[in-house]
């Protein structure tokens, strides 16, 4: 109708455009709490991104300290810290992407092999806890059970006599032990999407694979993986976008408070948290900071345009 | 959901004529790896607990157990005289029913309104919330805004407020709005009513598993939360649960100001069996209510949620 009108009068075009914003004003309003929630928390911080670029002065505030161009960059960038915060970083997600799933379609397919629903519905229920617990709650887990002096592994190794293993002493097994974590958190929910895949599988499909004389290998090989090879693909696109993104809750708890630990397996999350609230060294978090989100926002857009290609119903935008 | 479990039931019958021997070994390695990972999911919690029954003599000399030598609630006395603990109770308590309440009925407000295609504005609003989610100013920024411009620290809207709502929550709750019949909003146009009228009185009771889905993923962020808090509460005395266990874990100070000094020498204090008991006692509400409410939370995964 307001391209109708637009083409009579100019007059005309105007006078739509009001009507239109007119008879829309409950729905406006009715998202304005969150526009304005928006503005408040995620768009008002944009411009201390300034803050990257100077050098900052707490008395004089973001926008009159001494400007610096790029120098805070150059700093972190110098020292090998960047870059080695981004391969930690990505070397972790990939590790985590590629394990996650792999664990995730196993454990769906496994479920769906279990016959008695009660146990299938016990078991789901049990793997699903490790999603519901605080992150602060995960720390102090692995702490009870790796720690030398009271920790559950070690309690068994010296009931076998074995020599008690520091793991708090070094950070040489670390990174195994946070992908384990990582993997004993997020499996159960994980799995819930492809378990919900393979159930949406048309049983017909299965039934006449069976009658043809497939074997239960076959059947996964030849029928199961296949149909959940979109979801794998999609899944896994997505977690690629979010590469440069570290799981700071996992990372912090774990080991984000002892030097010895954390060196080895920094990640950018930690180092930016570490150089705002300990440091207040707000220039050089916020270089680093801005770094990691423009990657991360190319990243995206990259996979969005391919995932478009490929499945324009999964699209993000 | 429910057709298709049906479906496979059926075929469950129809495998048990015709199961080859890959069949037997598939479903044999099914429930064994499953049984071993269901118990190592639940296997730390049960250490947790077992411990936070024991004495501080016997978790020194043996460490950690499952099944306590000398069973005693010792630790939970000390940390329930503390007092305190009621306190950062109440405070989680408030917080997530007040941000609960709050977050879900500007997000379901919101997208009720961002999936009405009668909106002509529509696009353009759900992009300028969906951009929060492409690109953030990061933490530095954010941090500076929230204590030199908003001078929120040791202020419990600072926690309060950022997890009210999130871009991922409003498109959940659009994509559950899609699911309510358009008519009922034209029906109750051609009945005069408003658009709010209309979202409050017919929309809001048909969008209850969309309510219930979104208001426990806010729940769980307020109930689980420690990041924001040790960012701008670190000088409160009242602190919510996930924090305080966070300081009890990491700061031996804390764990001597979270027990009241008339009871216990706090220079020797059973440090472990308390932090133990601390744990159990700040995550013990979502031990026991996450099996009744974890369809909600696969619903979430499950409608959609992946779509702008």
């Amino acid at each position: 109708m307001a391209v109708n009108e637009r083409t009579l009068t100019p007059q005309g075009t105007k006078g739509a455009w009001k009507k239109q914003l007119w008879n829309s004003k409950t729905l406006i309003i009715m998202c304005i709490p969150a526009i304005i929630y928006f503005i408040a928390f995620s768009y008002a911080p944009l411009p201390g991104i300034y803050v990257a670029f100077v050098n900052y002065n707490y008395r004089k505030g973001i926008f009159a300290s001494q400007f610096v161009g790029l120098k805070n960059f150059d700093f972190v960038a110098k020292s090998g810290k960047l870059w080695s915060l981004t391969k930690n970083t990505i070397l972790f997600n990939l590790a985590f992407i590629v394990l996650d799933n792999f664990l995730a379609v196993t454990v769906a397919i496994l479920l769906k092999e279990i016959q008695s629903k009660w146990f299938r519905k016990v078991s789901q229920t049990m793997m699903f806890l490790p999603y519901f617990i605080s992150q602060v709650l995960v720390g102090l887990l692995v702490f009870s059970l790796l720690n030398s002096d009271t920790g559950f592994l070690n309690v068994v190794l010296k009931k076998l006599g074995a020599e008690p293993l520091r793991l708090y002493k070094t950070g040489d097994p670390w990174p195994i032990i946070i992908i384990l974590v990582h993997l004993w958190q997020k499996t159960g929910y994980n799995s819930v999407v492809y378990f919900a895949a393979i159930m949406g599988i048309d049983s017909a499909i299965i039934e006449a694979s069976m009658i043809d004389g497939a074997n239960g290998w076959q059947k996964i090989k030849h029928i199961i993986l296949p149909s959940l090879r979109p979801t794998i693909v999609i899944l896994l696109l997505f977690a690629l976008g979010g590469i440069v993104k570290g799981d700071f809750g996992l990372f912090w708890n774990l080991v984000g408070r002892n030097p010895i630990l954390f060196q080895p397996v920094d990640i950018i999350e930690m180092y930016v948290y570490r150089a705002t609230v300990s440091d207040f060294n707000f220039s050089t978090a916020s270089a680093v900071g801005l770094y990691q989100s423009l990657i991360g926002f190319i990243l995206v857009i990259t996979v969005n345009t391919i995932v478009k290609k490929l499945e324009p119903d999964y699209s993000l935008f | 959901m429910a057709r298709k479990e049906k479906d496979y039931d059926m075929l469950d019958s129809v495998s048990k004529v015709k199961l080859t021997g890959s069949d037997y070994v598939i479903r044999g390695i099914g429930y064994v790896f499953i049984t071993i990972f269901a118990l190592a999911s639940i296997f730390p919690f049960l250490i947790i607990l077992g411990t936070s029954f024991e004495t501080e003599e016997n978790i020194i000399s043996y460490g950690v157990t499952l099944i306590p030598r000398s069973f005693n609630t010792d630790a939970y006395d000390l940390v329930i005289k503390g007092g305190t603990i009621w306190a950062s109770y109440g405070l989680t308590i408030a917080m997530t029913l007040v941000g609960t309440a709050c977050g879900l009925f500007v997000c379901a407000m919101t997208g009720y309104a961002l999936q009405r295609r009668d909106f002509p504005y529509r696009n353009a609003i759900s992009f300028f919330i969906y951009f929060t989610s492409l690109f953030q100013a990061g933490l530095a920024p954010y941090y500076l805004l929230m204590t030199q411009t908003y001078h929120l620290n040791n202020n419990y809207l600072a926690v309060l407020l950022p997890l009210m709502m999130s871009s991922w929550l409003i498109i959940l709750m659009k994509n559950f709005a899609k699911s309510v019949p358009h008519e009922l909003t034209e029906s109750g146009k051609i009945d005069g009513a408003g658009d709010f009228g209309i979202f409050l009185k017919i929309v809001m009771p048909m969008l209850k598993p969309g309510l219930a889905t979104v208001g426990l993923f806010l729940a769980l962020g307020y109930w689980n939360e420690w990041y924001q808090s040790s960012l701008f509460l670190q000088n409160k005395t009242v602190l919510p649960l996930q924090y305080r266990l966070y300081k009890i874990v990491n700061e031996a100070q804390s764990l001597k100001n979270s027990v009241a000094s008339q009871y216990v020498d706090v220079n020797n204090l059973p440090s472990e069996s308390l932090k133990m008991a601390t744990a159990m006692m700040t995550t013990g509400p979502i031990i026991f209510l996450y099996p009744f409410v974890q369809r909600y939370f696969i619903g979430g995964m499950t409608v959609g949620a992946v779509k702008g």
